[in-house]
């Protein structure tokens, strides 16, 4: 009810090839986010999919069955746009009873349906309201909630929640993650923002220039990233990657270091280097800290409270046990 | 103070601009309703005096009249259709991408910039004549008796005359507010379900509804005073009397000044009529 299989999938614009061949499982009742930088084609393959593109070569098996020619309505999938696609001249009760109208159910299944959706997403008192009197917020949860009352094998998002402000979208972030829990369907979702992905997927795949970095679990990216794109594009703040004379010492080429692995001190440690800019979170404290033969200043993530001001001396000490090595192809070594 | 100075500023130097367009309507308005309630027969002892609304009243009484308002709807309501349901289609097809989008784009505009008179001209010498115009030709080429068109349809030849010259305005319109709708907009239709007609009929069409209402509006209020096309072509005759060139009959061709001003006076009330009506419905649209 929900696996979706890619093969050798290609995409091509022209003489562009965004995709090249492609391998891809998604189990059923997985969540899975697509991470990537803009234009990795993380969108593309979510349009791919959803059969809004046309793959070049290669085929998309959905529930087993081959679905690469399937037009989209006819695949079973429901999506929610990154505008939210709303139809601006329908009541909210229209917007989420339009794909239900045009699958040809009777008027009371329709209405039964779309109660039963505003009563999960809180839209009850909305219903008959049209979509440019609602709240981003509230907008949202239509799409979501026209997405639901076709019952789909699984959703795909794109990009769902970058309209939003940053309060908001942690809540809907949170609602989201709550429906996947309680529908159990499969959910496919696209987004740059590192920290969505990590706190809602099952499965993080993430992608650069249309080539899968690494797929796996948000903890198995963060502890053993496969390379050095995945290892500086999951976590935040960003790892610190290090090379010359700080790499060869552990006989690599690049060692990267997250930056709450690191130790500060005001009297010693390993590297000796220059506070710069210092940010006061409350809960932590970054400090940028200028170290002699390091071209980027390296990020330290400490306590809320830390008498270091700017300009200050620190000595900086990695654990051992988290450092990670790379290699000239920028690979993780073991 | 600045804001001040500057809006007095700006009275001032608008005000010739206001002035001119002022005169220019208010002159003529006042010498029609000046002329309306007279007795003026230029030809015919000039100047009778003041007669009260005699004018008014001989205007609608004579047998003319209701057939010219008929007509005049026929001619307006013949050309909103055709121009509205093909500039709908076109727009549609000129939204796809193709090869020379930008060519045929301007190709399409160009009835919009020949004169009506040269249309008509063009049309009735070049297309309907029965002799030697094309669709004689085309007629003939199937084997069929050419149509006298100006003498056998001559209310149908009109309209597509005129409907030909404003088919771009609403095109142009029509296709700037397609494109203006959000692609995404149509996937979702897509995903949901919707096959290519319920797709038009539900997303497209109501995203064209305010660009229609303004077509609408505006070829109303043009189409109400058309009157080369019928002067170049029929000059009235075989039932192409528009209430305008009822009025152009009236006062130059009867030399009654007078009771065509008349005609007149009720064409600007109508005109108004329509006006008011139309820009209620699309400020209505507007607020939405």
């Amino acid at each position: 009810m929900g696996q979706i299989t890619l093969n050798q999938i290609t995409k091509s614009f022209g003489d562009v090839q965004v995709i090249p061949p492609l391998d891809l499982t998604i189990e059923d009742g997985e969540f899975v986010v697509f991470v990537g930088p803009s234009g990795c084609g993380k969108s593309t393959l979510l349009r791919l999919i959803a059969g809004l593109e046309d793959v070049s070569s290669g085929e998309i098996v959905i529930d087993g069955n081959e679905a690469t020619n399937v037009p989209p309505a006819k695949r079973g999938l429901a999506m929610v746009f990154q505008s939210y696609a709303l139809y601006p001249h329908m009541s909210v009760r229209k917007n989420i009873a339009f794909p239900l109208r045009m699958a040809g159910l009777d008027k009371a299944a329709q209405d039964a349906k779309v109660e039963a959706a505003a009563n999960v997403l809180n839209l009850t008192n909305y219903l008959d309201r049209r979509p440019g009197q609602l709240s981003g917020g509230q907008r949202q949860r239509v799409a979501i909630g026209r997405a639901i009352v076709r019952e789909p094998a699984a959703f795909l998002f794109d990009e769902p929640l970058s309209n939003l402000d940053a309060a908001l979208r942690v809540n809907m972030r949170l609602e989201i993650s709550e429906l996947h829990q309680t529908l159990e369907t499969t959910m496919i979702y696209v987004t740059h923002d590192q920290v969505e992905a990590m706190t809602m997927a099952d499965k993080i795949v993430v992608l650069q220039a249309g080539v899968i970095e690494q797929v796996g679990s948000p903890l198995e990216l963060y502890h053993t990233p496969r390379n050095k794109f995945v290892a500086g594009f999951i976590g935040s703040p960003k790892m610190n990657f290090m090379s010359g004379a700080f790499a060869a010492e552990y006989d690599a080429q690049t060692i990267g270091i997250r930056p709450e692995h690191l130790e500060v001190s005001q009297s010693e440690g390993k590297w000796r280097g220059t506070v710069g800019v210092s940010e006061h979170l409350g809960s932590d404290t970054f400090l940028y800290v200028d170290m002699e033969g390091q071209e980027e200043p390296v990020t330290v993530r400490s306590t809320g409270e830390v008498g270091i001001r700017h300009g200050d001396t620190v000595y900086l000490s990695p654990e051992p046990s988290k450092i990670h090595r790379f290699d000239k192809e920028d690979l993780r070594l073991a | 103070m600045a804001t001040q100075h500057s809006r007095s500023a700006a009275r001032i130097m608008m005000a010739p601009a206001v002035i001119l367009l002022l005169g220019w309507m208010l002159v003529p308005l006042t010498m029609t309703l000046y002329f309306s309630f007279k007795k003026y027969l230029p030809l015919r002892g000039g100047d009778l005096g003041w007669i009260g609304f005699d004018n008014y009243v001989r205007f609608v009484s004579s047998s003319a009249f209701w057939p010219s308002v008929q007509t005049t709807l026929v001619i307006v309501l013949g050309v909103l259709l055709i121009t509205v349901v093909l500039g709908v289609l076109l727009a549609l097809l000129l939204d796809q991408p193709m090869w020379g989008q930008g060519v045929v784009r301007i190709l399409v505009i160009a009835p919009f910039f020949v004169m009506p008179t040269v249309s008509a001209l063009v049309w009735k010498n070049m297309f309907m004549d029965p002799v030697n115009g094309l669709l004689a030709h085309l007629w003939k080429f199937f084997g069929a008796q050419p149509i006298e068109w100006l003498s056998n349809a001559p209310l149908i030849s009109i309209i597509l005359i005129v409907a030909w010259q404003w088919l771009p305005f609403a095109t142009l319109i029509l296709l700037t507010a397609i494109q203006s709708l959000d692609s995404e907009q149509l996937e979702a239709a897509e995903m949901d379900g919707a096959p290519p007609l319920s797709r038009f009929g539900y997303i497209i069409l109501p995203h064209l509804a305010r660009a229609i209402t303004i077509v609408v509006l505006i070829q109303t209020i043009f189409l109400l005073a058309v009157f080369a096309e019928i002067f170049v072509t029929t000059q009235g005759s075989f039932g192409t009397r528009t209430l305008t060139y009822l009025i152009f009959q009236r006062v130059l061709e009867s030399q009654n000044v007078g009771l065509g001003s008349a005609g007149g006076v009720y064409a600007i009330i109508l005109a108004n009529i329509v006006a008011i009506f139309l820009m209620r419905i699309v400020g209505k649209n507007l607020d939405a």
